[in-house]
């Protein structure tokens, strides 16, 4: 009896222990300093950045590593108010690419799920044997940071004094932006209707925009309204154009006999900072073979730009728009350095286009 | 005297209809009101009231209901606060027998108020009947004036001589259309009846880009591009903040800048790769393409 109690004890102490570690992340810590494979290492990895363990997840890096442990911290978790920063990664896919004795190549298929929807991240990671386990080379992906200096700007803003509303019926008032759908076009995709174009501002002032379309039944009875939501640049600077994509899931183009276009425009107190340019703008495949626009963005203002999001519109040989896509950058842009983007091109379209337009919306935390 | 208006109106007005039905076939034969067919909103008048002793007034007007104890023999003095709504009204008088009623109309008062609307508040110069001008006249009470009116809607633009024209008013509402003048600016339009005046400011604004163009001036890897001061068919020039679009192509592939005019130009640089073309464009307006290195 007493030798079994004792027995009992140190059993049940010992499974505690374990339990213990294992939920402290003792396997995956095993796992990562015992991986065996370039695969193993990276997956490794992976799971530690998915837990946020990111002085683990550095530990565990191949000396090589061109990285710090507050760069790949910044790199991984975000920084700058960027997007990152309200990411979380979901899944990695590895699969591993080329291999020998000593190094590595694997493919990791990062998706990120964010706060404006999921978000890909292929990367190609060397990886190298480290005795007899293999550790990730991690490289340096943070530009380099632009000198101190003062950037000077004196672009425009714009205010908006409304009418005030004590005042008599018909006294003066400022009238909304005067915007005009400049091309529309109905396409039929998988499982959808697609109604896209591009819209301008023709005012001299800015213009918060929303683009509507109704589908609409031979006998004139609607079938369905939708907005163009975040595939539109929604705030139009004086003759500046967006492209605008509405989707309708769930309806055939054979159903549709024609379309009503509603475009409505604010007048809201806007600032012409900042310049974005996209530079090196080209379309090529990515890591998994997917068309893609490539292309990096160059904040020319003086301050961080939080958040990014590339719309492009893609047009055949006529110039009619055939389709519109977005990407959101992860990245903050800061002022000068590029960022790189890629935005998917289904590969029916771009068999088909013949040129494309690419503009940027941006949101700063601390400006309008 | 008790004096009714705003929300309880409508309800009030509804039963007063349905008291004076059953007081009008209560009081059949009853002596007759004798009311001026019309009056001038805000006049006070009076209604000569035959026979003797104590009576109820009830007076039913577009906005208010009155009811009011007179005493007959002499004149009903009806107040000009009670008649400052122009419309039909009913004066029912009704003593300790019968009951009797008269319906009158109240005519607006003379032009004292202008709403002028101008539309729109901002518009391309040179546009024709672009410029929308409505005057609604109104007397000193907010009521309507239906009596045709001359209105002279004075125009001042900012450079250039003013002119007028003039509109009759229908129903109490004249209007007019103009073309927008080739030159930018404010333009102040002035609708005029009598000694009332109210006047309203349009902005003229400049139209499309017209024979847009930039230069380009290559500095090593990079190139700076500026545009000539960017004006529209008129000569105007447009307005800082306008975007202007540039678009280099090269063999890094395509990059593009959509920048604001500054002080009356748009500049952008680019880095360079070999030979490149690049144009610019304002909304849908495309300017000269310039290439570089020659080769494109």
């Amino acid at each position: 009896m007493k030798w079994g109690l004792v027995a009992f004890l140190a059993i049940a102490t010992a499974v505690l222990v374990a339990i213990a570690w294992l939920q402290s992340g003792g396997l995956k810590q095993h796992e990562m300093f015992s991986a065996v494979t370039p695969e193993e290492a990276v997956q490794a990895l992976m799971s530690q950045i998915q837990a946020h363990n990111f002085e683990q997840a550095y530990a565990s890096l191949d000396r090589s590593s061109d990285t710090d442990l507050a760069s790949f911290t910044r790199e991984l978790a975000g920084s700058d108010g960027s997007l990152r920063t309200y990411s979380s990664l979901q899944t990695a896919e590895v699969s591993p690419l080329h291999s020998d004795a000593d190094q590595a190549l694997v493919r990791v298929r990062m998706n990120w799920s964010s706060a404006l929807g999921s978000l890909d991240d292929v990367r190609d990671l060397h990886v190298r044997r480290d005795g007899s386990v293999w550790r990730v080379v991690w490289p340096k992906s943070a530009p380099s940071p632009v000198p101190p200096q003062v950037v000077s700007v004196n672009y425009l803003r714009w205010e908006v004094i409304g009418r005030n509303t004590t005042q008599n019926w018909g006294a003066q008032d400022v009238d909304s932006p005067k915007v005009r759908i400049t091309s529309m076009n109905a396409i039929s995709r998988p499982g959808r209707v697609v109604i896209l174009g591009e819209v301008e501002n023709e005012d001299t002032v800015p213009a918060y925009l929303n683009v509507n379309a109704t589908l609409l039944k031979a006998d004139g009875s609607p079938i369905e309204e939708e907005g163009s939501f975040d595939l539109i640049s929604h705030v139009l600077l004086p003759k500046q154009v967006s492209p605008y994509r509405i989707d309708f899931p769930g309806v055939r183009m054979d159903a549709v006999k024609s379309v009503r276009m509603d475009a409505r425009a604010l007048l809201v107190p806007a600032s012409a900072d900042p310049v974005i340019a996209v530079s090196d703008q080209a379309i090529s495949k990515d890591g998994l073979n997917r068309n893609v626009l490539k292309g990096e963005l160059v904040n020319e203002s003086g301050r961080p730009v939080n958040i990014a999001q590339v719309l492009a519109a893609y047009y055949d040989n006529s110039g009619r728009v055939i389709w519109v896509s977005d990407g959101y950058v992860d990245q903050a842009l800061m002022p000068q350095v590029p960022v790189p983007f890629a935005v998917d091109i289904p590969d029916d379209i771009a068999g088909r286009l013949k040129n494309y337009r690419v503009i940027v919306n941006h949101y700063s935390r601390s400006s309008s | 005297m008790q004096r009714t208006t705003h929300s309880d109106f409508a309800l009030r007005n509804c039963l007063a209809g349905w008291v004076l039905l059953g007081i009008l076939s209560a009081g059949a034969g009853a002596a007759e009101l004798h009311v001026p067919a019309t009056v001038e909103a805000g006049q006070s008048f009076s209604i000569p009231a035959e026979g003797s002793g104590q009576a109820t007034l009830y007076f039913l007007g577009p906005d208010h209901v009155v009811k009011r104890s007179v005493t007959l023999g002499g004149d009903l003095a009806i107040q000009s606060g009670d008649v400052r709504a122009a419309g039909r009204y009913r004066a029912i008088l009704c003593d300790s027998s019968s009951c009797t009623s008269a319906a009158f109309q109240v005519e607006a008062a003379k032009p004292a108020h202008l709403s002028f609307f101008l539309r729109p508040s901002r518009v391309p110069v040179s546009t024709p009947q672009s410029i929308d001008a409505t005057a609604f006249v109104f007397d000193q009470y907010f009521n309507l004036v239906l009596t045709p009116a001359v209105v002279n809607f004075r125009i001042t633009p900012e450079s250039g001589a003013g002119f007028s024209r003039q509109g009759s008013t229908q129903k109490g509402v004249a209007w007019m259309r103009l073309d927008s003048t080739p030159h930018e600016g404010r333009v102040q339009v002035t609708a005029v009846l009598g000694n009332v005046e109210e006047a309203r400011v349009i902005q003229q604004v400049a139209a499309e880009a017209c024979g847009l163009r930039m230069k380009a001036v290559p500095n090593g890897n990079a190139v700076t591009l500026e545009t000539d001061p960017v004006r529209d068919c008129s000569g105007n020039a447009l307005p800082d903040g306008t975007v202007v679009s540039f678009t280099k192509v090269d063999r890094e592939g395509k990059s593009t800048v959509d920048t604001p005019i500054k002080k009356g130009v748009a500049r952008a640089q680019f880095s360079l790769h070999g030979p490149a073309q690049i144009g610019v464009a304002c909304g849908v307006v495309l300017g000269n393409e310039v290439a570089l290195n020659g080769k494109l």
